[in-house]
């Protein structure tokens, strides 16, 4: 098993440290032929018109898209989400894959990020960690919430898609990414109740 | 600034890393460098090149020019104050700036003490030559670093030498023994525990960006070959003859730094370059400020 993670701009290490700590592979994703052998693909955050742009400066856009529609399972955290709505509030969209909507900066500039510590399954005082995040403000009738925080939206399950508008991967807990190993990747949903 | 706060602001460097911050003046240039790829902005009201030219006092900018500018664009907007300057960096807080930079480019205000950075909620980027002033402006609570170079010159050849010796630096206190970190904090006049950090994990505990002087897509591949985990670029955009495409280019560049043929077809047909000033040949040294 391979893990493909963008790698146009933004915090991929920080993914690929978390991957490494699992065992799993995983390969830089930067130009179309990189997305040919894997098995799954890591949307990371950063500046998500950085990235958007970057997807179709290099010839990335139409194959990626083009994949998650037929499956390729895909595990975005902020700028990731933004990438993936099917609409953003007041600009145009880019892979549109997700259906759901999400406001750009919601939370305001940096002084309004913020953690928000949360119970869940096995875990207990998860930090979710908001920096600039996105805002969901729509969700289609068939995307699963898997958390929220003060009753809106902040990590949905829909099919192959999983995304987040906080940073999993800042947390030192690497809960969602073995949720995304595997209960999507490897497909073994069972191992896990609804949250 | 409590721990929660300092892991958000280092955080948001996170988010930045391979991507080019750009000096923009206006909210027109601010667009052009979104459009371009900018990661983020820095808000300033003359760009290093013309403050160097127009010498006298570089102070912080007009809030009302950088609000115009936060309203112009959706991604990050920096701005910069005098070392030292602590209620410049208060006016740059209440106007909620993504990020300060206490920078050497304008003139400093006091010529012992930064900024006690601790104080404040928003994040900063400081300025250094070497480790040392790293690990004292992370020390006074800075959650990003750059390399000083010599601003508003696009002569690369400061931030190569500060990006080699703070990397050089760290190298050799990985391979020290215990014994020798309580002389290098010394030595340095930093606290044990950061040395003690850069020790165990190679890096240092922030984001580590390169500026000064880069003009060119091969500047910044060079700079991220180097190690440096993102690239600012002052004077070397908006003074050059096709600011767009020069912009765009860069930040191919920092995203496939190690692809050379890609860089050379980014460095095609970019029009003029800055035309630049020899490092040896200018009056205002403003690497020295601020150590």
């Amino acid at each position: 098993m391979v893990i493909g993670i963008l790698a146009l701009q933004g915090a991929f290490i920080e993914h690929k440290k978390v991957l490494d700590s699992l065992n799993v592979d995983s390969i830089k994703i930067r130009q179309p032929k990189d997305l040919d052998n894997i098995d799954g693909i890591i949307l990371p955050g950063g500046e998500s018109t950085v990235q958007g742009l970057l997807l179709k400066k290099f010839h990335l856009f139409e194959p990626l898209k083009e994949k998650i529609k037929n499956g390729l399972p895909v595990f975005a955290t902020c700028a990731g989400i933004i990438l993936l709505a099917s609409e953003i509030e007041g600009e145009s969209s880019y892979l549109a894959t997700l259906p759901i909507s999400v406001k750009r900066n919601a939370y305001g500039r940096q002084l309004g990020s913020f953690i928000a510590k949360k119970n869940f399954q096995d875990q207990h005082n998860f930090p979710l960690i908001f920096i600039r995040a996105p805002y969901i403000t729509k969700i289609h009738d068939d995307v699963n919430v898997l958390l929220d925080n003060n009753d809106s939206p902040v990590a949905v399950l829909y099919h192959n898609q999983l995304a987040m508008t906080f940073h999993p991967e800042l947390s030192n807990n690497n809960y969602f990414h073995k949720y995304f190993i595997e209960k999507i990747v490897q497909n073994k949903s069972h191992l896990y109740a609804n949250m | 600034m409590n721990n929660t706060r300092y892991e958000l602001n280092k955080g948001l460097a996170q988010m930045l890393k391979g991507g080019v911050i750009m000096d923009v003046t206006t909210p027109e240039q601010a667009q052009i460098a979104q459009k371009a790829g900018a990661a983020a902005v820095m808000a300033l009201e003359k760009i290093p090149a013309d403050i160097r030219a127009a010498k006298g006092v570089a102070r912080m900018s007009d809030p009302k020019m950088i609000k115009e500018i936060q309203n112009a664009v959706t991604i990050p907007v920096m701005a910069k104050c005098r070392i030292g300057h602590f209620v410049e960096a208060q006016i740059l807080e209440a106007i909620e700036i993504d990020y300060i930079d206490e920078s050497e480019v304008l003139t400093p205000a006091d010529n012992i003490y930064h900024i006690d950075k601790t104080k404040f909620k928003v994040p900063f980027v400081c300025g250094a030559r070497d480790l040392g002033e790293a690990l004292r402006r992370i020390n006074e609570g800075a959650s990003m670093i750059r390399t000083k170079g010599e601003p508003g010159t696009g002569d690369v050849i400061q931030a190569v030498t500060h990006l080699r010796k703070i990397n050089s630096e760290i190298r050799r206190i990985h391979s020290m023994t215990s014994a020798e970190l309580f002389e290098v904090a010394k030595n340095l006049s930093v606290p044990y525990d950061l040395v003690l950090y850069v020790h165990k994990h190679q890096q240092l505990p922030v984001v580590n960006f390169a500026a000064g002087g880069v003009a060119t897509p091969a500047d910044a591949a060079l700079m991220m070959q180097l190690g440096a985990q993102g690239v600012f670029v002052g004077s070397g955009i908006f003074k050059s003859g096709d600011p767009f495409k020069r912009a765009s280019a860069i930040v191919s560049a920092v995203t496939n730094y190690n692809d050379p043929k890609l860089i050379a077809r980014l460095s095609e047909d970019l029009g003029e370059a800055m035309v630049g000033i020899n490092s040896e040949e200018i009056e205002i040294i403003m690497e020295k400020r601020g150590r």
